[in-house]
């Protein structure tokens, strides 16, 4: 499907199995990310070392997917390509979530 | 150099991803630099979002052109619809975000013209026989142009 996950040490980890998180995905794209996290661990991290490609309905499906998290609970993001990474920060949401360059560098904070 | 070329496709999500793929297919093969051109992809795709999202209302049955002309110095698209005229009939200004936000207030969506505004040398709207006229100018010559952050 869409989104594959698995439990890693004390997170949640879901990877995107997608190259575009753009409007014909978002509504998909924030359904199965509640399915995927629902009743998980506090911290979740979202793997997007296959997207390419995502624009500002992708962008909001992910941070609907934040919110419903809620207060207690994280969604950090790994893996972000230069052109995802634009997005975010054009859009100044690299101030609101924590950017890992790879899954391997999220995964180490978590021990630390 | 100079090249001219237009494409129309369905005012729906999945048109708009086939048509906008053969824009910058065809900017790719004229050798633009890949960061100019996912810029232009990511403007583009913000464009006709907000095309089939507001203009047409998600409603399906229309159809969306784009016109592209690549000159030396510039590279101009125009993108053409029959639906409803911008709010206003001026171009949206770019939103900044408030990084201090709670987390329930975080907003979820009006990005696309803070992207359009950033990725673009200038952007100009006209009505014109019904139809809106929205150019995207991207200049390939003299200052950097991306990366241009709006001031807090």
């Amino acid at each position: 499907m869409f989104l594959s996950s698995k439990q890693h040490g004390g997170a949640r980890v879901v990877t995107v199995k997608a190259e575009r998180i753009d409007a014909a995905v978002a509504i998909q794209f924030k359904e199965n990310m509640r399915t995927e996290t629902d009743g998980g661990p506090e911290r979740v991290i979202l793997d997007l070392s296959e997207v390419s490609f995502i624009d500002s309905s992708g962008l909001g499906a992910i941070v609907a997917a934040m919110k419903h998290l809620g207060a207690d609970r994280r969604l950090d993001l790994a893996g972000l390509s230069p052109m995802v990474e634009k997005v975010f920060r054009l859009t100044r949401m690299d101030t609101v979530f924590t950017l890992f360059p790879s899954l391997d560098d999220a995964m180490t904070e978590l021990g630390g | 150099m100079s090249h001219q070329c237009s494409f129309e496709f369905d005012a729906t999500d999945l048109a708009a991803r086939d048509g906008i793929g053969g824009v910058i297919g065809r900017l790719r093969a004229s050798g633009l630099p890949a960061t100019l051109v996912g810029d232009v992809e990511l403007a583009l795709v913000e464009a006709v979002n907000n095309v089939i999202e507001h203009a047409f209302g998600g409603k399906p049955g229309h159809r969306i052109a784009i016109h592209a002309r690549l000159s030396e110095a510039m590279l101009d698209l125009r993108i053409i619809d029959d639906g409803r005229p911008l709010p206003g009939g001026r171009v949206p200004q770019a939103k900044s975000l408030d990084p201090g936000l709670p987390r329930a207030d975080l907003p979820e969506g009006g990005f696309g013209w803070t992207l359009i505004h950033q990725l673009t040398d200038q952007v100009d709207y006209q009505r014109r026989d019904a139809c809106n006229m929205l150019s995207l100018r991207f200049r390939l010559t003299g200052t950097p142009r991306t990366g241009r952050e709006i001031a807090p």
